[in-house]
């Protein structure tokens, strides 16, 4: 993997409370006079964010495969923990040596948290996280006191399988 | 046991001890004072730093010592912690994991006040959390007991008591010292130790019976006095329908709790980016498995090699099997081999419980100064500073709680005590925190009906369980107020935490604001504005 990690993004920390806008160091001179009415505050920054299609494709993204993923994995951690409780016999069925099925299906459970796991990591990495990256600097940019008056420079919905990266630049 | 292997553990101890003691001092120099430093180690631990963390914050003596205790006695109903402590990191790598380190700073409470009414859900979160943390603490105090009672064999009674409350005095001076860097580098090392010694003795397990695991499953079995009901579900929780719901109950509690155990978020808070969390949750996952697959090999194992009656002689809970284990894979009591072997096992088991006990007490004092000090406090917040002060103080009352508890609960099994923190952290924090993340419309009422109706339940169904009263093994033995039958609550506490949630929001005389779920559902998928 990569070692970027996006840690060059954190360059603005928010301090504090839960509205952004005083990021850190950066804009001295804005943050001064923050009575100086903005065209648009934080919030009004996130909602359009939130409406963006760019951020519905990551939300639509994140949430087609961690829902029904959490649903899959759950139905069968609770089949297996069932089967033992309502079909001990089955369970008890010796597949090979004192192997049995019970054994077999704990074992299945191993593999498939770790298989899970690498799908749901490459997802992310591939699926997710640049359009997520572009997104973070959108909003930082935007909540830049300095930044307040231009418009917000929100990259286009990702389409393809690698998304651009040049939506804001 | 002998004095050979008293002094062998003790000095190893000692060692590890002394080494911790250093890294805690070297980690807490001229860093004292930043709440950002004392809760969250100065978030800069590398994802592959904070995976091992996090593996060292999980893997408790409950893991070693109980779970392979636990397959030693019942064979394959032991299995069931093994499976159901790793299937819970998928809930916390698909929902939580990133989306916490995104929306939080400190404590749980942090992200269900991104977009709820502030007072009313940080104490509810914060009591609820403080209760986790305390029954986690208990848990790894009794672990802690039982194996320096095996140590010193039958005449233990008064160490065992001395060794809870050193414990807990060391975890008090490893947290006020170092905060969350020190103790996030001791996890790391009892990480590395951990993994170390439970590979040697799964090796030589697997060595001793020459690489076959069929045979190892067929001694285990005839050696338990079972037959070939041990490999199969039902040996301890198949007697009747009150032992298959436990079962069921127990495996719920087990995998929805991870995800609530306010030491596990807070680790995510170490690493700079949810990037960065999604990948420490990705190399737990990994050593955590690895791990949870050696412990049913040396459950098995410590059948197969000591046989059934023996693990029962040495304590009918089973947590000290795995010392047992070590002692005969080493060449038996007398031996070099099996002095060196016992004395390291027994070392890292003590290091195992030190450093949990650190990670849980830091997120409790966390959860007592940042959410219910703050909150509660008439003068308002003091600055970050007075802030650490109080989460320093607040370390050494825990501490105390603790060992109090910990005192009364000697002769309980480990896992299974750790099953009780999972049940409770299942009920009061993981529904308020999914539908923080996910529900457009959760209010703040159905923030504190879900904290309440989740942990309400779960603590009473516990106090009225035969865990407490009314059974031979209980804490009160004597006395009989048993209602509830089943061990574990989290079939009832579970599911009443999401529906007083729902409910809570949906008799809400406010809608929810429209505006905070926008900004938290971006924050939470962008890592914008976070901390």
């Amino acid at each position: 993997m990569d070692e970027s990690d996006g840690r060059a993004a954190v360059t603005v920390r928010q301090k504090g409370g839960r509205r952004a806008g005083t990021p850190g160091e950066t804009v001295r001179r804005a943050t001064a006079s923050p009575q100086a009415a903005p065209v648009r505050d934080a919030a009004g920054i996130y909602h359009e964010v939130h409406r963006s299609p760019a951020f519905r494709e990551v939300r639509r993204r994140y949430r087609r495969f961690a829902f029904p993923a959490t649903a899959a994995f759950l139905g069968w951690y609770l089949a297996y923990v069932l089967a033992a409780t309502l079909a001990p016999g089955l369970m008890a069925r010796p597949v090979a040596g004192a192997v049995n099925v019970a054994m077999v299906a704990g074992l299945a459970q191993f593999a498939s948290t770790f298989l899970l796991t690498w799908a749901y990591a490459r997802h992310a990495r591939l699926r997710r996280d640049p359009a997520a990256l572009e997104l973070r600097w959108a909003v930082t940019l935007g909540t830049l006191p300095a930044a307040r008056p231009e418009p917000l420079a929100l990259p286009a919905a990702p389409r393809a399988a690698a998304p651009g990266r040049d939506g804001l630049r | 046991m002998t004095g050979t292997h008293q002094s062998a553990a003790l000095v190893l101890f000692g060692v590890f001890v002394v080494v911790t003691l250093a890294i805690a001092t070297w980690a807490g120099r001229e860093r004292r004072g930043s709440a950002e430093e004392f809760y969250a180690g100065g978030r800069l631990f590398s994802p592959l730093e904070n995976g091992f963390a996090i593996a060292g914050d999980y893997m408790s003596a409950a893991s070693f010592l109980g779970i392979s205790g636990l397959i030693a006695l019942y064979g394959y109903d032991g299995m069931l912690y093994s499976v159901g402590f790793l299937v819970a990191w998928l809930v916390v790598l698909f929902l939580v994991a990133e989306l916490v380190r995104n929306c939080g700073r400190f404590t749980l409470a942090d992200v269900l006040v991104a977009r709820l009414r502030e007072r009313p859900v940080r104490i509810a979160s914060g009591i609820s959390s403080v209760t986790v943390s305390v029954l986690y603490l208990v848990a790894q105090m009794v672990g802690a007991g039982s194996l320096v009672a095996l140590l010193l064999g039958g005449t233990g009674d008064r160490a065992r008591g001395w060794t809870v409350v050193g414990v807990g005095a060391l975890m008090v001076l490893y947290v006020t010292l170092g905060g969350m860097r020190a103790t996030t580098w001791i996890q790391i090392v009892k990480a590395v130790l951990l993994m170390g010694g439970t590979i040697t003795l799964t090796v030589l397990v697997l060595v001793r019976f020459h690489g076959d695991l069929s045979a190892l499953l067929t001694t285990a079995a005839d050696r338990s006095g079972h037959g070939r009901d041990f490999l199969a579900p039902g040996l301890k929780y198949g007697r009747d329908l009150t032992s298959r719901l436990d079962f069921v109950s127990l495996g719920l509690a087990l995998v929805l709790g991870t995800a609530g155990l306010p030491h596990i978020l807070a680790r995510f808070y170490t690493v700079p980016t949810a990037r960065a969390a999604r990948r420490s949750a990705v190399w737990a996952i990994g050593l955590i498995g690895g791990f949870y697959l050696m412990t049913i090999v040396l459950g098995f194992g410590a059948a197969a090699v000591l046989g059934g009656d023996a693990v029962r002689a040495a304590g009918s809970a089973g947590n000290t099997a795995v010392p047992l284990l070590s002692l005969d894979l080493g060449g038996g009591a007398g031996s070099t081999g099996g002095t060196i072997l016992f004395a390291v096992v027994a070392a890292v088991a003590f290091a195992t419980i030190l450093a949990v006990v650190a990670g849980v007490t830091l997120a409790s004092s966390a959860s007592v100064a940042h959410d219910l000090y703050a909150s509660l406090s008439r003068r308002g917040a003091r600055g970050p500073h007075g802030e650490v002060a109080i989460a320093r103080l607040a370390a050494a009352g825990t501490g105390a709680v603790a060992i109090g508890l910990g005192l009364l609960a000697q002769h309980l099994n480990v896992a299974f005590l750790v099953g009780l923190a999972f049940a409770v952290a299942a009920s009061a924090n993981l529904p308020v925190l999914l539908y923080t993340l996910f529900w457009r419309r959760f209010t703040t009422r159905g923030a504190v009906w879900s904290v309440y109706g989740g942990l309400v339940p779960a603590v009473l169904l516990v106090v009225l369980s035969p865990v407490v009263s009314g059974a031979p093994g209980a804490i009160f033995p004597g006395l009989d107020f048993a209602l509830f039958p089943l061990e574990n609550p989290g079939l009832v506490s579970v599911p009443a935490g999401f529906l007083a949630g729902w409910l809570g929001t949906r008799l809400s005389p406010r809608p929810a604001d429209p505006a905070a779920h926008a900004e938290t559902e971006v924050r939470a998928l962008t890592g914008a504005g976070a901390a």
